[in-house]
């Protein structure tokens, strides 16, 4: 394989007594689409801020573009296209004003900036609103130009943290489409998220985080096939009964997960599995049988879900 | 998660008839609350200001002026005993301006919790009637800090000049309902904040008579006086704190003016609250 | 694929905090400008214009003459190059205070620029470059309008206004050094409370003469009466070495708040 372009080693973040991201190793090759999969708080958007040469780290070591963010911050943020968690969109200028001038920030020329925010109005599909000011986007539109004005330098890397979080499903489809467009176009994307769907719809390798620590490492599929089974049986038997018929069911398959509001059991096949529930006398309220999913993974390894 | 209890058809909790009658003060209670988390510092600044001001302006360049006007005086007094009524009358209108307009803009626009307080019995006039109470509540302490402060420098000449201090509050409530009215119509606040303290505070400040007598200016200026609610309650005030002269006319329409401004202000605010809720 | 992106500055000193990008800072100011409301840009002239004609004409009325420095002059050309100096710091003060605060906290514009190849000093230096770019035009309105009233009493009035431009600079520095360290917008309620005693007592309407000596020590260590006595002396033709020393005064001034507020940006988005 070629040399990775991001990389690290023991990387660590400390706030205070508070160890955001604790000893974590990974790398990210080129073209390639890698996610950090994790709850809120898991450490997943300090990582990011750190590749992003915005924030430096407490120990451990990491290489971008074959550079130390700690010496060649400027440099390396050359190279990056950073889509903040939050907008930070310019909120008294246009669409296309906030598009020329981030150009210019990074010390592009007028003439070429200028052609770039027509093609990025394109990709954003916001040649309507070019003249708009920010403030009337909607969420969705805002993310969009967020994105195309992490693009106007043409980046190496483009961060995306929790790209689609707040925005409606319609929304979400949109972006995910134009983040695949940039995929096939070889773009490296880094991506962070709480959800899985993203996840599994966006990146080619992942790594689960919790607590500021890596769980598991690799391709969705890989991780659903070693962390859970083919299957899984959601049923709800009411949120008294749950906790009492957990034992009963236990014994019915390799393994079970007690939710609040739900079991849910892991098996090969869901369908053969609802019948021997039933056989078995006990009468679920709702019963759901789905393929197993990176949610299912996370819950695997940490007994937790990702959204609480 | 705990279990909570919503009882379901046994008894009704919200005497919705109570909330007809009380809702503003409901809403001036809560906007008191929040009130109180800067009240040190708006105590501060209600005691500060007329002390700065009161020895600075009047003092300080009182005295320059006392000098120089020999002993015909200020309008017959000494300058502070001229300035300090006119700064209380201000000291109102400021007050009540702030716990006007940054409330509505808050309630409409940057927290919206004039929404959720309408998804409860209450309605906008309530709000708009409660806001108003509190902002009445504050131009009252502080124009009663103020007076103090006043009669400590010996700016108080006369037993019945403490009727001052109702007639500063009127002025506050007239100019402060009008406000509220136009902040609730309000969609860009950023121009609003300038022009109102350009356009509209500084002038009226700066040409109501406060720091000479209104009739040193050109004429072609004093009409901004006329139309302040400033100048006319600081006649009413000059009058009862120095026996400065004005006729029983000129009395009663310096109470006509500040009570339509009063009663136009509530009425439109009340509306504009209760259309803009309902939009 | 990448654009060759120049690194203007890599390898040279301080590459980390600058990057000589202060002009495209300039840019945005101006486009965002371009469409601002012009209301808001007349109304920053407007402010010393009011007090001149209020305090001028109206105070004049009842204090026709001041003696400075044993000269006897009109009130208005007494008070006339004081609001120069207040206007300035006004202006300077809002354009680093509540501006940058929403910049900062609200907007995060900051954020977007810092995740550039720009660094911090290159924020502050564009920010505050743009204040003075400001405030220089509205020295120059208000001297085309007292100039003419017969209020700038000496030829070296015209250096007033780079004076003005350098009072700016000392307190635009200064008010985005302690904007950038605020947490809440109630914080910056302080400014203003040390504002308004600042502009009462630095000696705008009449000479700190009349206060008592401990009070006029005080005074004397405020910036503003620094700028009023500095912008005053040009107007009216005082030259001496204690202007030298108001100049400085606002030198140190303004290498302070750059420190700071680079210090901080760097600590607030380099963490």
């Amino acid at each position: 394989m070629s040399t990775p372009l991001i990389s690290a080693r023991g990387l660590t973040k400390k706030f205070g007594d508070f160890t955001a991201v604790n000893g974590i190793d990974f790398d990210v090759y080129k073209g390639e689409s890698f996610g950090f999969l994790g709850p809120n708080g898991a450490g997943k958007s300090t990582a990011m801020r750190i590749i992003g040469a915005t924030s430096q780290r407490t120990s451990g070591t990491i290489s971008i573009l074959g550079k130390d963010p700690e010496i060649n911050g400027p440099q390396i943020r050359a190279h990056l296209g950073v889509v903040p968690q939050q907008d930070n969109l310019d909120m008294q200028l246009s669409v296309t004003e906030n598009l020329y001038i981030y150009g210019r920030y990074f010390g592009l020329p007028r003439k070429f900036v200028k052609q770039k925010v027509e093609e990025l109005l394109a990709f954003a599909q916001l040649e309507e609103k070019r003249d708009a000011k920010v403030e009337n986007l909607s969420g969705g539109m805002k993310r969009r130009l967020t994105i195309a004005r992490a693009l106007v330098s043409e980046p190496e890397i483009l961060m995306l943290d929790e790209p689609t979080t707040g925005l409606d499903p319609q929304a979400r489809h949109i972006l995910w489409d134009r983040l695949f467009r940039l995929k096939e176009q070889g773009v490296t994307l880094l991506i962070t998220t709480h959800f899985m769907d993203e996840a599994e719809q966006l990146c080619d390798r992942l790594i689960v985080m919790d607590k500021g620590s890596i769980m598991a490492e690799g391709s969705p599929a890989t991780l659903i096939k070693d962390y859970s089974s083919k299957e899984v049986l959601e049923l709800r038997f009411g949120s008294d009964r749950n906790q009492a018929v957990a034992d009963q069911l236990r014994s019915m398959c390799e393994r079970i997960e007690e939710l609040p509001d739900r079991v849910l059991m892991y098996t090969e096949d869901g369908e053969e599995l609802l019948e021997r529930v039933y056989a078995a006398n006990l009468h679920p309220k709702t019963s759901l049988v789905r393929r197993s999913s990176l949610e299912d993974v996370f819950l695997r390894l940490t007994g937790r879900t990702l959204i609480e | 998660m705990s279990i909570i209890n919503i009882r379901q058809g046994s008894l009704v909790l919200v005497d919705a008839a109570k909330v007809q009658s009380r809702g503003a003060i409901y809403v001036a209670q809560a906007r008191i609350r929040q009130m109180m988390k800067w009240i040190w510092m708006i105590l501060g600044i209600a005691i500060a200001n007329p002390v700065l001001y009161l020895i600075s302006v009047g003092i300080g360049l009182g005295g320059l002026i006392d000098k120089s006007v020999g002993s015909a005086g200020v309008d017959g007094v000494k300058y502070l005993t001229f300035l300090a009524p006119a700064l209380l009358a201000q000291a109102a209108i400021q007050g009540t301006m702030d716990e006007t307009v940054f409330p509505t803009l808050e309630g409409f626009k940057w927290h919206k919790t004039f929404y959720s307080m309408n998804s409860t019995p209450l309605t906008g006039t309530q709000i708009s009637y409660g806001v108003f109470l509190t902002a009445l509540f504050r131009a009252f302490y502080t124009v009663v800090l103020y007076f103090i402060v006043m009669w400590l420098f010996g700016a108080v000449n006369s037993p019945r000049a403490w009727l001052a201090i109702p007639t500063a509050i009127f002025a506050g409530a007239s100019f402060g309902a009008l406000m509220q009215a136009l902040a609730g119509r309000l969609e860009d606040e950023n121009i609003f904040f300038v022009v109102l303290g350009r356009f509209v505070m500084m002038p009226l400040f700066m040409f109501s008579g406060t720091f000479f007598p209104l009739t040193s200016m050109p004429f072609f200026l004093q009409w901004i006086g006329w139309i302040s609610p400033l100048w006319h309650a600081t006649e009413l005030g000059r009058h009862l704190t120095y026996g400065h002269e004005v006729s029983p006319t000129m009395v009663w329409v310096h109470f006509i003016f500040l009570g339509i401004m009063l009663v136009a202000g509530l009425f439109f605010s009340a509306r504009i609250f209760t259309k803009r809720l309902a939009k | 694929m990448a654009v060759a992106i120049a690194d203007a500055r890599a390898g040279k000193r301080g590459e980390r905090v600058y990057s000589g990008r202060v002009l495209q800072l300039l840019e945005r100011g101006y486009i965002a400008f371009k469409s601002s409301t012009y209301m808001i840009v007349i109304s920053g002239f407007l402010e010393p214009v009011l007090y001149l004609l209020s305090f001028g004409y109206g105070i004049g009325k009842l204090l026709p003459t001041i003696a400075v420095g044993g000269e006897t002059i009109k009130y208005a050309a007494f008070i006339a190059p004081a609001l120069l100096a207040t206007s300035a710091m006004n202006g300077a003060i809002y354009d680093s205070t509540m501006n940058v605060f929403f910049k900062l906290n609200h907007d995060r514009i900051y954020h977007g620029m810092l995740a550039t190849s720009m660094g911090p000093l290159d924020v502050a230096l564009g920010e505050i470059g743009w204040a003075l770019i400001r405030g220089f035009s509205y020295a120059c309105a208000f001297m085309v309008v007292i100039a003419p009233l017969g209020l700038v009493v000496s030829a070296w009035g015209l250096l007033a206004i780079p004076a003005a431009v350098l009072i700016a600079f000392g307190f635009a520095s200064c008010g985005m050094a302690v904007t950038s360290y605020m947490k809440s917008f109630q914080q910056l309620e302080i400014v203003n409370m040390i504002l308004l005693p600042m502009f009462l007592f630095s000696g705008s309407f009449y000479p700190i003469t009349v206060f008592p000596q401990w009070l006029q020590f005080v005074v004397n260590l405020l910036p503003l009466s620094h700028a009023i006595d500095l912008v005053r002396g040009l107007c009216l033709g005082h030259i001496n070495f204690g202007l030298a020393g108001h100049a400085l005064y606002f030198v140190v001034m303004i290498v302070v708040g750059l420190f700071f507020t680079t210090k901080r940006l760097n600590a607030l988005f380099m963490k």
